[in-house]
């Protein structure tokens, strides 16, 4: 089975994040990136996939330079190879752009399955395995907390709000996965020294055949006109429990309106 | 005047909340069209007349209800065609993202999600507020492309009534096989008794480490239910089992607004306020003073849950006999 599992390297978020002042776009260069961390949910999912049924796992990335330390680590957990689309005419680029990027790229390496996390911790829109699975004209099978595959048939459990559902497709498809799904493995020295000599293949726009003015900010369906960071809360009251803080509690619920 | 269209969110009998709060929001941008998916929109329909829906386009049957996302976003898709609307209003629930997302595709349109408010622009179109980075940032954004696909977070807006006909008419969009590709062979619904859902609630009560175990969840459950309040969980509750996944808030689960949320026993990591920043009013109990929620809190107690909670509910339940 040829997985591909999309990775993406956010910015920390234990750091302060922020946008930049000149373009409104994320500001990667001041915070320390990660790999987003739904996206080793979905790693951990293509090697067990591959070590069940066979086959190789590819990562693939959008993004600047600095993004290969997060493909690094994909390789140190067990990934067999790498593609990182880099070129400074992607930055900005929004949703719409990014999935068009990404399906160029997976439509000439072609897949059984791609795997992506279910969000990214900066954007958190939680769209790309939708807008890849249109583009690709495969079925998405997303927001899923357990995959089983039989053959060229795919099953998942869909979280929903009332519990989950049970969603039948086949491959070649699209996922998305949550955290419930299983445990990520941590990489072991031997899966760090080895990924130092796995093969990562970089493309530019003009390598994966994507049109320079349909890319980046410039071209984004979306805009950012101003940001501006939220005022901090006004500091509430803060009460010792001395016996009494439940009534004290239901007294500012009632002042409140709320009982 | 031009349309907008309104996916509705409902449960096939109920029209939830969000559906009046989507269409509140549409009206200030042309007259609202609502597109009910799955069989009840004669059910639904009197709210929808409350809330300004002018018209109600319905698709059933067994492709669009036991589907995926496609066959909510060829409809869509057919009907932004067909209506040429100002703008397509979703809610921002897991699905309701994936399905903009699936449209914005389609019709080659700048999509925006999680807004938190939606407002016109200076020079037309829309500007919509998002809170981001964990509620540290606020930012305004506009769509540049196409028709703007906005997907609102629940609880974002007051719903104000403001009567219409909501006309039903079919949406009349053929589904192709690609939108037939997947299908929900099951629907597993968890205990969740008779509370209301996470994103819709006015009030959420959640419980985080400091519960300690499973079993006093019913602790978390008893004061939920004391305020018909939904409940939730930290991070670290659900990942130790004590209470299931869906109900996680925070950056890798749920995004609540709701006008009251009360973090029991949770410390607040980034990741936990990232879901519940936007909320209107919030109430810590902890008993740890130095734990990050307090700096967020309305109002907290610093204490022990397992005083404090049981003391609060008896309270509630005594004020509201009264």
């Amino acid at each position: 089975m040829n997985i591909v599992v999309l990775v993406k390297q956010v910015p920390d978020t234990w750091a302060e994040r922020t946008l930049r002042p000149d373009d409104s776009t994320l500001d990667r260069a001041s915070v320390d990136g990660v790999i987003n961390e739904l996206d080793e949910y979905a790693i951990e999912e293509g090697l067990r996939l591959a070590e069940a049924h066979g086959g190789e796992v590819t990562i693939l990335t959008m993004g600047p330079e600095k993004a290969s330390e997060s493909i690094r680590k994909a390789l140190s957990m067990g990934a067999d190879k790498a593609i990182h689309l880099i070129d400074d005419g992607l930055a900005g680029s929004d949703g719409l752009q990014t999935s068009a990027a990404l399906a160029a790229v997976l439509g000439r390496t072609g897949f059984d399955l791609v795997i992506a996390g279910a969000e990214s911790t900066d954007a958190r829109m939680g769209v790309m395995a939708a807008m890849l699975a249109e583009r690709l004209g495969v079925p998405q099978v997303s927001l899923a907390s357990k995959v089983e595959v039989d053959g060229t048939q795919l099953t998942i459990h869909r979280q929903t709000d009332y519990g989950y559902d049970k969603v039948a497709a086949s491959l070649p498809a699209v996922i998305s996965v949550v955290e419930k799904i299983n445990e990520p493995r941590y990489p072991s020295f031997k899966g760090i020294m080895a990924a130092k000599k796995k093969p990562v293949e970089t493309l530019s726009l003009a390598d994966a055949g994507i049109d320079p003015g349909q890319a980046g900010l410039a071209a984004a369906a979306t805009e950012v006109i101003s940001f501006a960071k939220r005022p901090p809360r006004q500091a509430g009251t803060v009460v010792k429990d001395e016996g009494d803080g439940g009534v004290k509690a239901a007294e500012f619920l009632a002042a409140q309106k709320f009982i | 005047m031009a349309e907008v269209l309104v996916l509705a969110e409902h449960d096939g009998e109920t029209v939830k909340k969000v559906t009046g709060e989507l269409l509140t929001l549409a009206r200030q941008f042309g007259e609202p069209s609502v597109v009910w998916l799955g069989g009840g929109a004669e059910g639904g329909r009197e709210r929808l007349a409350e809330f300004g829906a002018a018209k109600v386009y319905v698709a059933e049957g067994s492709d669009v209800e036991d589907g995926v996302v496609a066959p909510a976003a060829e409809v869509l898709a057919g009907l932004v065609q067909r209506t040429s609307p100002a703008a397509v209003l979703l809610a921002a629930t897991g699905e309701g993202k994936e399905v903009a997302g699936r449209l914005a595709v389609k019709t080659n349109s700048g999509v925006i999600t999680d807004a938190v408010g939606l407002a016109p622009g200076d020079g037309g179109g829309l500007v919509a507020e998002q809170s981001i980075f964990g509620g540290a940032i606020v930012t305004a954004s506009r769509v540049r492309t196409g028709t703007p696909i906005v997907a609102v977070r629940p609880n974002s807006v007051a719903a104000e009534p403001a009567p219409a006909a909501a006309a039903i008419e079919p949406a009349g969009v053929e589904l192709s096989d690609a939108a037939r590709a997947v299908r929900i062979t099951e629907r597993v619904v968890a205990e969740r008794g008779e509370r209301p859902e996470l994103t819709e609630a006015a009030i959420v009560v959640s419980g985080g480490r400091g519960v300690g175990n499973a079993e006093n969840f019913a602790l978390i459950e008893t004061l939920a239910d004391s305020l018909g309040a939904a409940v939730g969980a930290s991070r670290a509750a659900t990942d130790a089992g004590w209470y299931p996944h869906q109900f996680q808030v925070g950056q890798t689960g749920k995004t609540v607004s709701p006008q009251l949320y009360m973090a029991v026993g949770i410390s607040g990591a980034i990741q936990h306020r990232a879901g519940m920043q936007t909320a209107k009013t919030i109430m810590v109990i902890n008993k740890d003073p130095e734990a990050p929620i307090f700096e967020l809190a309305d109002f907290g107690v610093v204490g022990d849950l397992f005083q404090v909670v049981p003391q609060l509910t008896e309270q509630i339940k005594e004020r509201s006999a009264n």
